[in-house]
C-alpha cells in the first residue's frame, strides 16, 4: 500500500506541469493536483492493473481541472484579474502610493478606532467578510476555512486579499485620512 | 525577476496565511528596499492583524 501512495506521488510533478499548463494558475493546479492523489489513494482499487498509473492519474486529474475552470467561473474571477487590479497602471505599479499611516499603535487604545474598523468591516461583501473574520476574528487556518465554507484555497485567499485591500482603503479614508 | 507592486500586494497578503519560499521572501525584501509605497502597505495590512485581534480581544460591542 505504501507502495502504491509512492507511485502516486513521485507522479506528482507530471500532474502538476499538465495542470498549470491548462489552469494558467500554479494555486489553483496545485490544488487540482492535491484533489487527484487525494482521490487517487482512496481508490487504488479503482485502478487495478489496467492503465498505465500516469493514463488513470491524468484521467482523474482532467476531472478536477474541469472542475476548478467551473469553480472560478461561477465564484471569483481568475487569480490573474481582480477588481483591485484598478489601483495599478498596467506596469503593475501603484497609481496612487499608499502613504504612511500617523501612529497607527495609538489608535487601538481608541474606541472610536474600532467603530471606524466595524464600519470598513460591514461594507465587506458578505462572503469577504465571513472568510476575512473567520481568518482574522476567529483565527481560523485557510484550509479549516475552506472546508467550512467549501470554498478552494485560490478562492479563499482572493477572499482575504480583497477584505485586507478593502480594509485597508477604508481605513485610510474613515480614520487616518482625518 | 523583479516583483510589480500588484504582485507584492499579493504575495504579502498570502504572506499572512501561509509561509513565504525563500526565493518569495528574498523578492519581497528586495521590492520592500525600494519602494515606500509597498512598504507602508506591508506595515499597514500587519497592523490590520494586529486591530483585528484586538477586536476579537475586546468582546462583541453593543
Amino acid at each position: 500500500m505504501d507502495d502504491f501512495r509512492s507511485r502516486v506521488e513521485r507522479e506528482r510533478p507530471y500532474l502538476l506541469r499538465y495542470a498549470s499548463l491548462q489552469l494558467r494558475d500554479t494555486q489553483a493546479a496545485e490544488d487540482a493536483v492535491q484533489e487527484t492523489l487525494l482521490a487517487a489513494l482512496a481508490g487504488e482499487q479503482g485502478f487495478g492493473q489496467r492503465a498505465s498509473l500516469r493514463t488513470w492519474l491524468t484521467g482523474i486529474l482532467k476531472h478536477k481541472i474541469i472542475d476548478a475552470i467551473r469553480k472560478t467561473s461561477r465564484e471569483a474571477p481568475a487569480a490573474g484579474e481582480d477588481e483591485f487590479d484598478a489601483l495599478f497602471d498596467e506596469r503593475g505599479h501603484w497609481i496612487e502610493m499608499p502613504g504612511a499611516w500617523s501612529d497607527p499603535d495609538a489608535s487601538l487604545d481608541q474606541k472610536r478606532f474600532f467603530a471606524a474598523l466595524e464600519l470598513c468591516l460591514s461594507r465587506l461583501p458578505v462572503k469577504t467578510a465571513q472568510t476575512f473574520m473567520m481568518r482574522e476574528h476567529m483565527g481560523l487556518e485557510t484550509d479549516e476555512i475552506c472546508k467550512e465554507l467549501a470554498i478552494t484555497p485560490t478562492h479563499c485567499w482572493v477572499l482575504l486579499y480583497r477584505a485586507r485591500m478593502s480594509l485597508r482603503e477604508c481605513l485610510t479614508k474613515e480614520w487616518f485620512g482625518k | 525577476m523583479m516583483l510589480s507592486c500588484r504582485e507584492v500586494t499579493r504575495l504579502v497578503s498570502r504572506g499572512l496565511d501561509r509561509d513565504l519560499g525563500f526565493a518569495e521572501r528574498v523578492k519581497l525584501r528586495v521590492h520592500f528596499a525600494i519602494c515606500d509605497g509597498c512598504t507602508n502597505f506591508r506595515e499597514q495590512v500587519a497592523f490590520l492583524r494586529e486591530a483585528m485581534t484586538r477586536l476579537a480581544d475586546r468582546s462583541p460591542n453593543p
